[in-house]
């Protein structure tokens, strides 16, 4: 008998054959022209005009500000999930703990509001 | 007919055990049979689901659709499956090549690992895992990275902005999604799936939890990059977003991973709301098929319907409206579970 994430484990070592077969697959019937490495089909696609500039350049600040509190609020996640399960189980206790949690993820969305991290520029 | 897959299984296990496996390699085998019946369903799945697609959207916007090849132009899928396989493959000279080519790889990856919680019938489920549930959301959001390498990788400036909103999209509604389901873990105590599938046999979780299930619905379409919310790759103005630079079998896989994404959503909200397999005269796996199309028909409808959202807007409807609802979803679960206890009702 497998265990449970034993068969996970197989089930994700059987999936990745999946892309490579796929690839094969298609490299068997698609046409392998020779050109040379800077040939015009492989520039960058930029609608036809040539491309300016690099691309990998530093980006607004807005998108960390949101991974941020992202970040936060998936922590506090990973901990309801465990409370969630056993809240039946815990009793009142549980209930006036759930309180106080939220009441921390109000007060951490409020503060992340009023600071104008929620707002897209 | 209600056991038929179950009976095959335990048939082909019996079988393999009789030529003198030992228990571990015949549950592998049975597990790598299992695994080829799913990836082939989903693939031939999604020629059917692109092309009802297509059917579907045209005669939202009242056009005919394809219709030229085949009867109804069934078979216009599969000429462009063939199509996209015979098409040579491009790897731009200025593309970060290994995160190029590993991403659409990782990307359907994720997506098939999907399959393996979701309770396909009664005891049809390839492992039962007792964090099924939080499997799923974690596995899911999983494919944020792979958009994210897709479109970093391209060193092209449309793939860039692409992948930036997917991201900025996807971690928004990652949190909804996951809150919205708490109120169900915290009824049923559980994150096994078939023990969710099993607390509905008298009232279905989208009567008990309609605005989990809102918010669920409303996350999951912007989770899987659909329309309204398919931000990350408007045509109009970024091209193809993250999947501008691939071609060929590659960009085939992105597009068949979309689809898996969507039928194993879509599979899972028939799970957690829409009591599972059960149903009565027909066999479970047939159940949960149909609550899946019905699913998908609603997400076909959604995105054919609303016009796309503006990101300003899209980012703040997640955080200043779809948050505190699924907050206030949980303090009101958990109080109305204690009124419930109170009153003596369960």
């Amino acid at each position: 008998m497998l265990t449970d994430y034993a068969t996970i484990g197989v089930f994700f070592l059987l999936t990745v054959s999946f892309p490579i077969a796929a690839m094969a697959l298609s490299w068997i019937f698609r046409p392998k022209p020779k050109a040379a490495p800077d040939d015009e089909k492989y520039t960058t696609y930029e609608c036809g005009v040539d491309t300016r500039g690099k691309t990998w350049i530093r980006f607004r600040v807005n998108y960390f500000l949101f991974a941020l509190v992202f970040l936060a609020f998936d922590v506090e996640t990973v901990f309801l999930y465990p409370w969630a399960v056993k809240f039946q189980k815990l009793g009142f206790f549980a209930f006036a703990e759930m309180i106080v949690f939220i009441a921390i993820l109000v007060v951490a969305l409020w503060y992340a509001w009023k600071e104008g991290a929620l707002e897209w520029h | 007919m209600e056991s038929l897959f179950i009976n095959l299984s335990q048939a082909f296990t019996a079988w393999l055990m009789s030529l003198g496996l030992s228990a571990g390699w015949a549950d592998a085998l049975l597990l790598a049979v299992q695994w080829t019946c799913i990836v082939a369903i989903v693939t031939l799945n999604i020629t059917i689901l692109i092309w009802l697609e297509r059917r579907v959207s045209s005669f939202f916007q009242e056009r005919l659709g394809p219709n030229r090849v085949g009867p109804l132009g069934c078979f216009q899928t599969v000429a462009d499956a063939l199509k996209l396989l015979t098409k040579e493959d491009i790897v731009p000279s200025a593309a970060d090549k290994l995160i190029f080519k590993t991403a659409p790889a990782l990307f359907i990856i994720v997506a098939v690992m999907l399959y393996a919680v979701i309770p396909m019938g009664d005891g049809m489920q390839v492992v039962d895992l007792n964090v099924g549930l939080f499997y799923f959301i974690s596995i899911g959001s999983l494919s944020t990275i792979c958009l994210f390498m897709a479109g970093w990788g391209s060193n092209n400036k449309w793939s860039l902005m692409g992948a930036l909103r997917a991201v900025a999209q996807m971690i928004t509604y990652e949190i909804p999604l996951a809150f919205s389901l708490l109120g169900i873990v915290m009824i049923t105590g559980s994150l096994r799936l078939s023990e969710i599938v099993e607390a509905q046999s008298g009232v279905w979780f989208i009567i008990l939890q309609p605005v989990a299930f809102l918010v669920y619905f409303i996350a999951a379409t912007a989770e899987l990059n659909r329309g309204p919310f398919d931000m990350p790759e408007a045509e109009q103005e970024l091209t193809g977003g993250a999947y501008t630079e691939y071609t060929g079998m590659r960009w085939a896989l992105f597009f068949l991973a979309e689809y898996t994404n969507l039928v194993a959503v879509s599979a899972l909200m028939s799970t957690v709301f829409l009591g599972g397999w059960q149903g009565p005269w027909l066999p479970s796996w047939i159940w949960i098929i149909i609550k899946t199309y019905l699913v998908m028909m609603v997400f076909f409808w959604v995105k054919w319907t609303f016009p796309r959202i503006r990101m300003d807007q899209l980012m703040s409807f997640s955080w200043k409206f779809l948050i505190p609802v699924s907050l206030g979803n949980i303090l009101f679960t958990g109080a109305g579970i204690y009124f419930c206890k109170w009153m003596g009702w369960c």
